[in-house]
């Protein structure tokens, strides 16, 4: 079959501000084929999508589509020339209903009539074997059926060359093979389909050839057929990755952190959290493997107090049998009520029950630190707020996925971002800013941040940077338990170094680590244990050192029968 | 007449002062923008009208050609006044209720100035008649049913229609609700929000030429312009951001605010001169109630468009 | 197809966010939209103003208005200070609310109810009290007053996201009428009109009517500064303002910082209040704030929620103002001037702003590359 040139790119360069995100890519796609475009994240790829499209303009380059050279100043001049992208944050007015949005600024000659769009939208839907309801209001869909419209609003304009953005990174199994068969359908019919994704089972699976993006610029493209995972790989990172991530074995593993049966719901009602069950040990650390989206974020913020889960127990275990007292959150009627149960005692083993003294008396026995503590701490997070949690004196570090939205503020600089956690300490109303001054030069020091100054804002930083400091103030705050939501996305080879090696330090200092990781090379490598969750539910506890990649692939989309039952 | 259908009358004729001006401001709106320059822009729709008048008003040129250039007078000056709001929240992208307030500022101060230099008995005195087609000369309150008060109606269905029945009103509501999907689909943004803003602030304007011309038809009417431009705003949550309803929502201001007159003169109604400001507070306090109660409720449907406030910049991400 | 052809498709003009500008060169631009406003000032003069029609000569002596309209007597200039303090301090109170993106723009209500809460303890109590304890209570009810104003908005924000902006304008109105019934309430002759209330005068500080004033709101100025940049609280209210998500990560009660800020924001108003019904007027009018709620709005959003770049905002806006009243006076033109001024000038700085923000990169100068735009 002669191949016939679609799209051709041609030395398309792209840079913002100093950071150059695409370097002279030159690219081809034929019609009839599937194009997948694979790469890191941060390569370029989406940048790269972007100025097909017409979001972004290139700074330098030429595109051809079907021979002509185009210009693309916006996605109107992208569909004119039968181009249509499908991003990855779905680009849908909620409030009207899949075949308004589906007509959204398309040019037709004669009378706007939603009867006729129906009729059309449910003609292409046949055509290609969606599954729609052409007068549903988009904010009762599933993430799957809003992607069906973005593709149906790409096909009605006539799109012959679509982009899809990461386009199965929020879809079930079932659903996702749904997708590709489509996508094989339109293939057929002559489309050209580029799809970007940094998933090579799904490249090996769909695609006829592949581009390979790093660092902003073309490695190569190959076709699909002659190709290997270990090839394209290789290509994608540059040289074959041993990751050699730094493993100890755990030294006195102890249960911190024990979570029964927890079950949540989301604002729109859907179970997110089915009767997770797991219990974390200090001086591990435990992975957590799943699709994205399958209750990896509902699963840390409830348990950090941010979602309040509606059934089952989040239990702190704290044993501090024989440690020195320390009074950050006790009050002086406890700690009688504790001296009366012989919780406490002297360096020689003698009972110690304060009766008869003096609070300051107490106070300053207990501050000499000779005065010794057994009672084992089991503290019950749930329906509790972070603040509450705190205040119990559980030491609870969460680095959440949304650095700039969520564990740090954007327009402040590192010392304010410190403060976060620590402000409220002391009794005055004034802050303190010499700490957190202290901590923002030690971790600028010891991270090797690299900023213009303590108090440029972080949303400034880059994206290694921003992380460090994050993690660097989760860890200033010397938890007891350390939860992180996908630390090293979009981080270089370097900075991902250091926050395994930071995560390393904490499980050898007895921290109970939890790590929701996307990257099963590193969730072997990296953690003892690894749970992985699937729509919600716990499919599996593995050990790291014995399980295989595949062993963990099947677990993360193996198909709960719950999940069955409950749906439509 | 009978005096609760003059009553009903009179609340409908003065309402479609606010039905011109919520229509305005619900088309602004829906593009995003939360226009509060609507009192300086009804105040200079006035001014604007008011001017031409004050040239043409004794030329003896034809009725229908002084009628009609009132009222293009009326739109092209506030329009105007659009221009400069869309220009500074559009191109440059500023603070929306700053601008919109340094536009009241700047609009009834410029009114006020040209109002004073107008003489009433060249604009007002025979026009006034002329816009009061075909009513004119009644001595009840029909006789503010004039042209623009049936123009006001028209307006209103026509933007309900435009807004709910067509693409342009389709992509118009995109804009406001998601300006991003709706760049991205192709719809240029930019010149929807102008021509909103833009088209909103003429009929806005005409609310202002009306008042000014047709309803209180007096020297002085200008003064107590820039409150009614305050009124349509709330008028616009009342309407949950529909122009047909703001006929409805219009009359039932109207009520309220003109009752305080006519229920002091029935003398089974007991009321006092001191609850007359609080009948004219139940306009706001009503509006508020149907706020809290909409939000409440939380239909998708009955709020504010989504990015109602919010500059749109394509590149942020 | 040729590349010359292809190029000139290229987007005439392309924008890029800002991430830093020097000061200085911020402050420049600022300064010469105010110079360029004031030319178009000058235009608009040759068009209203017949006196300058007539000689155009007669400009120098419109723009020389401006100075001579706070600094010529010291009587204008302590009516200059005491406006830009009045203005300053609803500014102030609005300065929490805007900094965690609460939008309140209810500080004409706030700030009258303020008075009307000072004003209805004198008129009540006014006989029966000694002056120092009727002053007190008088300064009790504004505040309350205030807070209470403030409060209802943000109650009903922090439970049901209810849209803040458009409530407290519509409390705006509420606010006024609610002047108007206790005018009618209390004034039974018909006039409409409150006498002044003698007993509910502040004390003469130093010899001049405004001094106390002044020095109350510079007092505020320097707590409030310090207080948003120093404080725990100041602090929370960043936070909030910054991101919703990160307060609730940090364990920040997100409800409980809206409604104590509104609480602040709304007793600042009220305090304001007190200071025009005690200070100034010992009356009330539905019209005793007279816009300067609005008004201050545009004073805070323009020094940038910065209690002391408020001050020069503040200052800038009573110079024109003064200034263009000065000139209806001198040139005899209506007394609405000072508005048409304050507009057009604000226009310039509204829109200056964009060159701060922005960067605007034209075609042909397209090689420059943005200063730090987002990485990719």
């Amino acid at each position: 079959m002669e191949k016939q040139l679609a799209l051709q790119m041609r030395g398309i360069t792209k840079r913002f501000g100093g950071v150059i995100a695409n370097k002279q890519v030159d690219l081809d796609v034929y019609r009839g084929e599937i194009m997948a475009v694979l790469g890191e994240n941060g390569c370029g790829k989406t940048t790269l999508m972007n100025m097909i499209a017409g979001i972004y303009f290139p700074d330098e380059g030429k595109i051809f589509v079907d021979g002509r050279e185009v210009v693309i100043r916006s996605p109107k001049d992208a569909f004119a020339n039968g181009i249509g992208m499908i991003h990855q944050h779905f680009k849908l007015v909620d409030l009207f209903t899949a075949a308004e949005n589906i007509v959204l600024g398309v040019k037709e000659k004669g009378k706007y009539n939603l009867k006729a769009v129906n009729a059309r939208v449910a003609q292409i839907a046949e055509k290609y074997g969606f599954r729609i309801d052409p007068q549903k209001k988009i904010y009762d869909m599933s993430v799957s059926e809003k992607q069906t419209v973005e593709i149906i609003k790409v096909l009605y304009r006539g799109a012959d060359i679509l982009i899809l953005d990461e386009p199965t990174a929020v879809l079930t199994p079932q659903e996702i093979s749904r997708l590709f068969s489509v996508l094989r359908r339109m293939k057929e019919d002559g489309k050209s389909i580029i799809i970007i994704t940094h998933k090579l089972n799904e490249v090996l699976e769909v695609s006829d050839r592949v581009a390979i993006l790093r660092r902003g610029e073309h490695i190569a493209t190959v076709e699909t057929k002659d190709t290997n995972e270990n090839e394209l790989t290789e290509m994608m990172v540059g040289k074959k990755i041993s990751l050699n991530i730094n493993r100890t074995e755990p030294k006195n593993a102890a249960p911190r952190l024990f979570v029964k049966n927890l079950n949540l719901y989301d604002a729109e009602g859907v179970h997110v959290l089915r009767d997770v069950s797991f219990t974390a040990c200090g001086g591990e650390i435990l992975g957590i493997a799943g699709i994205a989206g399958s209750g990896q974020r509902e699963l840390l913020e409830s348990i950090s107090g941010l979602q309040p889960a509606v059934t089952g127990e989040i239990i702190f275990h704290n044993p501090k049998k024989n440690k020195p007292v320390t009074f950050f959150h006790k009050s002086m009627k406890r700690v009688r009520e504790l001296g009366a149960q012989n919780a406490f005692h002297d360096g020689k083993g003698n009972p110690v029950s304060f009766q008869g003294m003096r609070p300051g008396a107490v106070r300053k026995w207990v501050e000499s630190g000779d005065v010794l503590f057994n009672e084992d701490e089991i503290i019950n997070l749930r329906h509790r707020t972070p603040l509450q949690i705190r205040e119990l004196g559980v030491r609870l570090s969460f680095v959440p996925e949304d650095r700039l939205g969520m564990g740090l503020v954007g327009s402040m600089g590192i010392t304010d971002n410190m403060m976060l956690r620590s402000y409220r300490k002391g009794r005055a109303g004034f802050l303190d800013r010499k700490k957190p001054r202290a901590l923002a030069d030690e971790i600028i020091q010891d991270l090797e941040v690299s900023t213009p100054g303590v108090n440029t804002p972080v949303r400034r930083l880059s994206g290694g940077n921003v992380q460090k400091v994050l993690v660097g103030r989760e860890i200033a705050f010397t938890p007891k338990v350390l939860m992180a939501a996908y630390p090293v996305r979009g981080l270089d080879i370097n900075s991902s170094y250091t926050i395994y090696h930071l995560l390393n330090m904490q499980k050898e200092n007895g921290v109970a680590v939890i790590f929701v990781g996307e990257d099963l090379d590193v969730l072997l490598e990296l953690c003892d244990r690894i749970l992985v969750i699937n729509s919600g539910a716990v499919t599996g506890i593995v050990d790291a050192r014995t399980a295989t990649k595949e062993e963990i692939g099947l677990l993360m989309t193996k198909t709960d029968d719950a999940r069955k039952e409950e749906a439509p | 007449m009978n005096i609760w259908l003059n009553f009903l009358i009179d609340s409908l004729a003065f309402g479609a002062t606010f039905m011109y001006g919520s229509t305005g401001e619900i088309l602004t709106e829906k593009a995003g923008h939360l226009n509060l320059g609507i009192p300086g822009i009804m105040c200079m729709g006035g001014a604007g009208g008011c001017l031409m008048l004050n040239l043409i008003g004794k030329s003896g040129l034809p009725p229908v050609l002084i009628v009609t250039a009132g009222i293009l007078s009326a739109l092209a000056m506030s329009m105007l006044m659009g221009l400069i709001y869309s220009f500074l929240t559009v191109t440059l992208r500023a603070n929306q209720n700053v601008t919109g307030l340094a536009l009241t500022t700047f609009g009834v101060g410029l009114m006020k100035v040209i109002m004073s230099k107008l003489d009433a008995t060249v604009y007002l005195v025979g026009p006034k008649a002329l816009y009061r087609w075909p009513f004119a000369g009644r001595q009840d309150s029909m006789q503010c049913l004039g042209v623009l008060f049936f123009l006001a109606i028209a307006v209103a269905i026509a933007s309900s229609w435009v807004l709910y029945r067509t693409k342009v009103g389709l992509h118009l509501r995109a804009v406001g609700e998601n300006p991003a999907t709706a760049d991205a689909v192709g719809i240029n943004v930019s010149r929807y929000k102008y021509a909103a803003t833009c088209i909103g602030s003429g009929i806005a304007g005409l609310g202002g030429f009306y008042y000014i011309i047709d309803y209180m038809a007096s020297q002085e009417a200008y003064l107590s312009l820039e409150a009614f431009g305050w009124l349509s705003i709330a008028l616009v949550i009342f309407a949950l951001w529909r122009p047909h309803v703001t006929i409805i929502g219009s009359t039932v201001f109207g009520l309220l605010f003109s009752c305080s007159s006519y229920i002091t003169n029935i003398d089974w109604i007991r009321v006092t001169m001191s609850t007359k400001p609080l009948l004219k507070m139940l306009p706001y306090v009503v509006t508020v109630l149907v706020l809290i109660i909409s939000s409440i409720r939380n239909k998708r449907e009955n709020q504010p468009p989504s990015s109602l406030g919010l500059s749109y910049f394509r590149e942020d991400r | 197809m040729s590349q010359q052809s292809v190029k000139l498709h290229e987007p005439l003009v392309h924008l890029s966010k800002r991430d830093t500008i020097a000061p200085l060169k911020a402050w420049l631009i600022r300064l010469a939209a105010i110079v360029l406003g004031l030319v178009v000032c000058g235009l608009v003069a040759f068009v209203l103003i017949e006196k300058i029609q007539q000689k155009p000569e007669k400009i120098w002596d419109f723009y020389n208005a401006f100075i001579r309209g706070s600094f010529s007597t010291p009587r204008k200039l302590w009516k200059f200070l005491k406006n830009l303090s009045i203005l300053l301090c609803i500014a102030l109170g609005l300065t929490p609310a805007f900094r965690m993106r609460f939008w309140n723009i209810g500080g004409e209500g706030q700030t009258l109810v303020g008075v009307l809460g000072a004003i209805a303890v004198a008129f009540y109590a006014g006989d029966r009290l000694p002056s120092w304890a009727l002053l007190t209570l008088m300064l009790l009810a504004a505040l309350l007053a205030g807070a209470v104003w403030a409060v209802i908005p943000a109650l009903f924000k922090a439970k049901w996201n209810t849209n803040e902006t458009l409530f407290t304008l519509m409390m705006n109105y509420v606010a006024t009428f609610l002047v108007s019934f206790f005018l009618e309430v209390w004034v039974t002759n018909g006039s409409g009109a409150l006498p002044k209330l003698k007993q509910a005068k502040l004390p003469v500080v130093g010899g001049n009517d405004y001094l106390l004033i002044i020095l109350v709101v510079l007092a505020l100025d320097a707590a409030l500064f310090v207080y948003m940049n120093f404080s725990k609280q100041g602090y929370e209210i960043s936070v909030v303002g910054e991101s919703v998500r990160t307060a609730q990560y940090v364990g920040i009660n997100v409800r409980k910082v809206i409604i104590r800020t509104m609480i602040l924001s709304g007793m600042l108003c009220g305090l304001t209040g007190y200071l025009i019904g005690a200070g100034l007027d010992q009356s009330i009018t539905a019209n005793s704030v007279g816009g300067q709620g609005f008004t201050a709005i545009m004073v805070a959003w323009l020094g940038k929620f910065n209690p002391i770049f408020m001050i020069l905002t503040s200052g800038l806006i009573q110079l024109l103002n003064q200034g263009a009243a000065q000139i209806s006076q001198d040139f005899n033109v209506s007394g609405a001037l000072p508005e048409v001024i304050v507009g057009i000038i604000l226009f310039f700085i509204i829109g200056s702003e964009f060159f701060i923000n922005y960067q605007v990169h034209f075609r042909g100068c397209g090689k420059k590359t943005a200063k730090g735009g987002k990485a990719a």
